[in-house]
């Protein structure tokens, strides 16, 4: 039983992770609270829905979703934010409009029913693990997530693109002061943060299930852990991931209707010593 | 001219009929709403996404200490308590940080209450949300509770009012050009940044027992986070910095509401693009546009 929880809590973790390294990257980098992610997670589990569905092929759906949310994203900063750059809190407000924009539109489009996005047959049933059967999805899903973390960990900290990403999270300015061109890094990394919504929700579409209000559910958990993280912080996305995740599970063993508190109470502790997260530092 | 303005719209209940009796009582309502964001976000340069909560949190408390028994004035001044108490908890969290961080510190929190609120039917009903059972006796006539959540309303406003003209308000708005400044001149800012904080979920708190008794019934959509961008989208209306705006974008915000929802149910979609709009064209507010315009 505990391992089965365990494993409950670390899967969750994973797609926690793969949500919020898409926030925290965004934040990080371009300074831009995106609060329509959770938004672009649902309308990637749709669009995984729908193209997986269709096709057949969950794989087709998942590339299908990354793209579909990747371009939203690119429309959302080139056709809105980049009208209030540098302003923040404008930019925020922008992103929360757009977000209920959006919401509104899936119901219009997928009404209120609750969808799961379709998985190979290679990929249904149980495995056993630990001395416990477990659904081999969801062992994917661990498995996408550890993968994710350690392609966005070598990008981050082996490649060219990685540096600057780095170079921008600590010093925007003097970055763009040694001749980078931050607007084109820029736009990828919105369109990176963005995609990676969009892969969290066609994995998670497929073991939550998607329903008008996910977006808002996961969103309060991708910002639970960007704020234990720090902002732009990968390996804090992951520790902060691990936490929310494993005491969300064990939370909702224990006290389901409390689960809440079990979950947010450390995060409120944790912010009452270290207000900018583990790993951050003030914007 | 305030008292003029506080005589019509004290005889509002004579002209209007109760429908629109309601919608005035649901302005009035959220002006206090949207005014005590602009205390935090006006004055101590802070801007909230958690008062829809803390606001919610009022109404939850109002309705569910009605039900065990409570009398209403009481169970009303309980909901206020209990938004101080949790006022306190997200302040003493959030005043330390500022900026986008402050916002999405205290939206997360936020979002946090509308969890638990979802979550835990056995108090809160969870998504059915909570009846009441407040508007009896002396509370039936919609008419009365409309002068009730006027003079309280008014009150309330006259409090904000001073509070901003206080020393106090004035340290707050020095914090908010150069919180480095005034704490070398040995203010304690975190200290003052709390107490506006815990002021201002005081207010909603106040606005959401009005509410109760309003509505006379509770669901999470009260607490989720539609509310709190409500809530601050009418004091950037309004114009931030200016307490009475709050009339002004409540007003408007609302009347928008009721206008749209007469042709159509998608009012999330126009209050979404109305945040857009107003952040893209006029994040000064109607009066920061105007007074653009004619300069």
């Amino acid at each position: 039983m505990l391992g089965f929880q365990l494993l409950n809590g670390l899967t969750f973790a994973a797609l926690l992770f793969v949500v919020a390294s898409g926030f925290t990257l965004v934040f990080g980098l371009l300074r831009i609270v995106n609060l329509a992610h959770g938004a672009l997670y649902l309308l990637g589990g749709y669009v995984a829905y729908e193209v997986g569905g269709r096709s057949g092929s969950f794989a087709l759906g998942v590339v299908a979703a990354m793209l579909a949310v990747a371009l939203a994203g690119l429309a959302l900063d080139r056709g809105l934010l980049r009208f209030v750059k540098g302003q923040d809190l404008r930019q925020v407000l922008l992103t929360v409009g757009v977000g209920l924009v959006l919401n509104d539109l899936f119901l219009v489009v997928w009404g209120g029913d609750a969808f799961t996005v379709p998985t190979p047959e290679a990929l249904q049933g149980a495995a056993v693990v630990m001395g416990v059967f477990y659904p081999k999805y969801r062992l994917f899903v661990l498995l996408a997530g550890v993968t994710i973390f350690v392609l966005l960990w070598l990008v981050m900290n082996r490649t060219r693109y990685g540096a600057l990403i780095r170079a921008g999270v600590d010093d925007a300015e003097m970055l763009s002061a040694t001749g980078v061109d931050q607007g084109r890094l820029f736009v990828i990394t919105f369109m990176l943060g963005s995609a990676l919504a969009g892969l969290g929700g066609a994995m998670g579409g497929a073991f939550l299930s998607l329903y008008p209000g996910a977006d808002a559910e996961i969103l309060v958990f991708s910002l639970a852990v960007v704020i234990i993280g720090g902002r732009g912080s990968l390996e804090g996305a992951a520790i902060g991931a691990l936490l929310i995740g494993l005491l969300n599970t064990f939370g909702q063993v224990w006290f389901p209707e409390l689960s809440y508190f079990v979950v947010f109470g450390p995060m409120a502790l944790l912010l009452a010593f270290r207000p900018y997260g583990l790993f951050g530092r003030a914007a | 001219m305030v008292l003029a303005g506080l005589l019509a719209l004290a005889g509002m209940p004579l002209l209007l009929p109760s429908y629109q009796l309601g919608i005035a009582s649901e302005i009035l309502i959220f002006s206090v709403l949207a005014m005590s964001v602009n205390l935090l976000a006006g004055y101590a340069g802070r801007t909230p996404l958690c008062h829809g909560a803390i606001f919610g949190t009022s109404t939850y408390v109002v309705i569910i200490a009605a039900a065990a028994g409570v009398p209403v004035w009481a169970a009303c001044l309980l909901g206020v308590a209990a938004a101080g108490g949790l006022s306190v908890v997200f302040g003493i969290i959030a005043v330390r940080t500022s900026g986008v961080y402050f916002l999405l510190l205290t939206l997360a929190l936020g979002l946090i209450i509308w969890g638990i609120c979802l979550r835990w039917t056995g108090v809160t009903g969870g998504e059915n949300g909570l009846r009441g059972d407040l508007r009896q006796g002396w509370l039936a006539d919609p008419r009365r509770l409309y002068w009730l959540i006027l003079g309280v309303g008014a009150v309330l406003t006259f409090a904000m009012w001073r509070l901003v003209r206080s020393p106090f308000g004035l340290t707050l708005r020095a914090i908010k050009d150069s919180p480095s400044r005034m704490a070398a001149l040995g203010h304690n800012v975190p200290a003052h940044l709390l107490a506006a904080f815990v002021a201002s979920g005081l207010f909603a708190g106040a606005a959401g027992a009005l509410y109760a008794l309003f509505n006379d019934f509770v669901s999470p959509t009260t607490v989720a986070l539609p509310q709190s961008v409500e809530g601050l989208l009418m004091a950037i209306v309004g114009g931030v910095g200016s307490i009475l705006g709050g009339l002004v974008g409540a007003f408007v915000l609302i009347a928008l509401e009721q206008f749209v929802s007469a042709y159509t149910e998608r009012w999330l979609s126009v209050l979404g693009l109305t945040a857009i709009a107003i952040m893209l064209f006029a994040p000064q507010g109607l009066l920061g546009l105007l007074k653009r315009k004619s300069t």
